[in-house]
C-alpha cells in the first residue's frame, strides 16, 4: 500500500520535472528555481514522513514493552477461567502490542494439582480459550492464537498448599 | 579366574539394571493375617537358581496383607517334595499352611508345588506352571496367585502387570517423563517411552498386548497405541485441542476418547478398524475421563455439566445420559470393576480428595483412603485392590487399598514421582 504522504512527494516530483520540461527553451531560470522549491518541499516531506515513521516504530515498541512489563503469565482463581481485573489488565497490554505487529501467540493452560490429572486438561483448555476469547474479542484474528494445555503438568511450583497452588493456576503467553 | 570374575561383574551390572523403580512397603495388614511358611524352593539345573521362587511367592502373599509369613530361620527342615514333609515341625512354629515346590530347568523351566494344611495334616492343592526361562519370575507369581486363589476364594492378581509415569522434577529445565511397564511387584521395569514432555492416561488394551496414552512430543497432546510385544507404535489421533483419555472398550474393537476439536471437551468414539469416529456427548460442559463397563453396553464419564464434576453414565443402545453419583460436590475418574459392580472414583471431601468406591448395587459410597491428594485410582483385575496415586511431600507415590478397606500398601519411587498407574488385565501366559 502507497501511504498518502508518499503520494503526495511523488505527484510533486513529476508536476517539478513537468514545469523544468515545459520551461527549458526560454524560462530556465524560474524552471530551475521552481525545481529547487519543488526538490525542498519534498525533501521536507520526506523528513516529516520519517519522523512520523519513527515516531510509531517508537510507539509500538513502547507497547511492546508494556506488553513485556506486565509479563507473559495470567494467574487464575482455584476451579475459575474466568479472567482477574489483573489478568485483564496484562492481556489488555499484550492485545495492543500484537495489534501493532504480526506476531502469532501460543497460550498454555495450567491448573494447580488438586482434582483429577484429565479433569485438569479440560480446566487448562478453558483458561488459555478464555485468554483467546478476550483477545479475539478486541480484535485479534483468531488465526494468531492458537492454544494448549497441559493440565496439571509442568507446575512452577513444586509443593502443595496454596502458597504454591496459586502459582500453577496459569495461563502462559509464548 | 579373571574370566568368572569378569561374568559375575557383567551379572551383577545386569541384574542392577533391572532392579525395581519402586519399593513395596506394607502400611496395614489384616489383624489376624494367616500364618504360612513358603519353603525355599528345589532347583534342578546347572550353577544357581536364577531366582528364589519362594522369595517372590512369600513376598507377594505379605503384599495382600493376608498372610503373615514365617521367617526361614525358624524353619526346622526345607522339605523340596511331600515325602519330606513332616507335620510336627510346622505345627512346633505354628505355621497354618506350607508351600514346597521344585524348579527344574529342561528347554523350559517347570514349577511343581504342593500346599499343605498343617492341621488337617493334608496336601490341600498341587500344581505346575511351565514357561520360558525370561519368565521365571511370572511364572513364580502364578504360583502365587493359586495359593492365594486356594486360601481366600478369591482368583490372584500376581501374575499382571502395571503401567505408570515417573517424572523427575527439573526446577531449571523442562520435567523428564517416563513410561514404564513392570511386573505387579515392580519388578522388571521397562521403559516403554522418555523424553521431556508430558506423558499421561496409560490404559490397557483388554487382551493386555497393547497400550495406548497421551504424549505431547509433538508439541501438542496426541494419543498413541504401542504393542508391547513388537514394539510397533501408531499415533491414533491428531485433532485441535485436546486427544486425551484413551479407553478400550472390552472387545478390543472401539476406543473412547476426549476431543475438544468441536470447542469444548466431549467424549468420542473411534472404531479402530474403520476408523471412524463418532461423537457421544454434545454439551457445552466438560465431559471427560470415559470408562466402559465390563459387558461394553454403556459408558461411564466425569461431566461438570451440572455445575461440579460428577459422573455419569451414557447407556450405547438408548443414547441415555444419567448421573449416578449424588454425594459430595466432587466426583471424577471412575474405574469399574471386573463384576460391574464397584466403582473406584475420585471424591472430595472438606477440601481433600480421596479414593472411594461406588456400589452400584446399594448406591452405598465408601471413602477408602486418609491421605489428600490422591488420584488415578485402578482396579486389580480381580476386584480386590485399588491402586492409585498420592502425595508424599512434594513427590507423588503409588498407595493401594484393599477395596474392602483392610489392606494398605505403598510404592514409593527410589528417585522421583510415580503417578497414573493402570493395572493389567490377566494377560494370558
Amino acid at each position: 500500500m502507497i501511504k498518502p504522504t508518499l503520494y503526495a512527494k511523488w505527484i510533486s516530483l513529476v508536476f517539478a520535472a513537468f514545469v523544468l520540461a515545459a520551461c527549458s527553451s526560454n524560462d530556465t531560470k524560474e524552471a530551475e528555481a521552481a525545481a529547487a522549491a519543488a526538490e525542498e518541499q519534498a525533501a521536507q516531506e520526506a523528513a516529516a514522513q520519517e519522523a512520523e515513521q519513527q515516531a510509531q516504530v517508537e510507539a509500538q515498541q513502547g507497547r511492546e514493552a508494556a506488553a513485556a512489563d506486565v509479563g507473559t503469565v495470567f494467574y487464575f482463581e482455584f476451579d475459575s477461567s474466568s479472567l482477574t481485573e489483573d489478568a485483564r489488565a496484562q492481556v489488555d497490554a499484550h492485545i495492543q502490542a500484537l495489534l501493532g505487529n504480526n506476531d502469532s501467540v501460543r497460550l498454555e493452560g495450567h491448573t494447580d494439582e488438586r482434582g483429577t490429572r484429565e479433569y485438569n486438561l479440560a480446566l487448562g483448555e478453558r483458561r488459555a480459550n478464555a485468554v483467546r476469547d478476550y483477545m479475539v474479542a478486541n480484535g485479534l484474528p483468531s488465526y494468531r492464537v492458537e492454544t494448549i494445555s497441559y493440565g496439571e503438568e509442568n507446575p512452577v511450583a513444586y509443593g502443595s498448599g496454596e502458597t504454591n497452588w496459586q502459582q500453577n493456576r496459569r495461563v502462559e503467553l509464548k | 579366574m579373571w574370566i568368572r570374575r569378569a561374568s559375575l561383574l557383567a551379572l551383577l551390572f545386569f541384574a542392577s539394571s533391572l532392579r525395581a523403580e519402586l519399593q513395596i512397603e506394607i502400611n496395614q495388614g489384616l489383624d489376624n493375617p494367616t500364618p504360612i511358611a513358603v519353603v525355599p524352593f528345589g532347583w534342578q539345573g546347572l550353577g544357581a537358581a536364577p531366582e528364589d521362587v519362594a522369595q517372590i511367592v512369600d513376598s507377594d502373599l505379605v503384599r495382600s496383607g493376608q498372610f503373615a509369613p514365617v521367617s526361614r530361620r525358624d524353619m526346622l527342615s526345607y522339605p523340596t517334595r511331600e515325602t519330606e514333609m513332616y507335620f510336627r515341625d510346622w505345627r512346633a512354629i505354628s505355621a497354618e499352611y506350607v508351600l514346597i515346590g521344585q524348579v527344574t530347568l529342561g528347554t523350559q523351566i517347570r514349577i511343581d508345588f504342593q500346599l499343605f494344611d498343617t492341621t488337617r495334616q493334608l496336601a490341600i492343592d498341587s500344581g505346575t506352571v511351565t514357561g520360558p526361562v525370561t519368565e521365571l519370575r511370572m511364572l513364580s507369581h502364578r504360583v502365587s496367585d493359586a495359593v492365594y486363589e486356594r486360601l481366600t476364594g478369591i482368583s490372584g492378581a500376581f501374575a499382571t502387570r502395571l503401567l505408570y509415569v515417573s517424572v523427575m522434577r527439573n526446577p531449571n529445565a523442562k520435567d523428564f517423563y517416563r513410561l514404564t511397564l513392570a511386573d505387579s511387584d515392580g519388578q522388571r521395569p521397562i521403559v516403554l517411552l522418555e523424553g521431556r514432555d508430558p506423558i499421561l492416561s496409560p490404559t490397557w488394551s483388554p487382551d493386555g498386548q497393547e497400550v495406548a496414552y497421551v504424549s505431547f512430543e509433538t508439541s501438542r497432546p496426541a494419543i498413541y497405541r504401542q504393542n508391547l510385544r513388537t514394539g510397533a507404535r501408531e499415533q491414533l489421533t491428531n485433532f485441535q485441542g485436546l486427544n486425551n483419555s484413551p479407553a478400550w472398550s472390552p472387545d478390543g474393537n472401539t476406543m473412547a476418547l476426549v476431543l475438544s476439536k468441536d470447542g469444548n471437551p466431549d467424549i468420542y468414539l473411534l472404531n479402530l478398524t474403520s476408523r471412524a469416529l463418532t461423537r457421544l456427548t454434545r454439551h457445552f460442559a466438560i465431559d471427560t475421563e470415559p470408562t466402559w463397563m465390563p459387558d461394553g453396553k454403556s459408558l461411564l464419564f466425569t461431566s461438570d455439566r451440572g455445575g461440579r464434576p460428577q459422573i455419569y453414565r451414557y447407556d450405547l443402545r438408548t443414547k441415555k445420559i444419567q448421573r449416578i453419583t449424588f454425594e459430595g460436590a466432587f466426583n471424577a475418574r471412575a474405574r469399574v470393576a471386573q463384576d460391574g459392580r464397584n466403582v473406584a472414583l475420585v471424591h472430595q471431601r472438606d477440601g481433600r480428595y480421596h479414593i472411594a468406591v461406588l456400589d452400584l448395587v446399594t448406591d452405598r459410597l465408601t471413602v477408602l483412603t486418609e491421605t489428600s491428594l490422591d488420584e488415578s485410582p485402578s482396579i486389580a483385575p480381580n476386584g480386590s485392590v485399588v491402586l492409585y496415586a498420592t502425595k508424599r511431600g512434594q513427590d507423588s507415590i503409588l498407595a493401594a487399598v484393599a477395596v474392602d478397606g483392610g489392606v494398605r500398601f505403598s510404592l514409593p519411587a527410589r528417585e522421583g514421582s510415580v503417578q497414573e498407574p493402570a493395572w493389567s488385565p490377566y494377560v494370558t501366559p
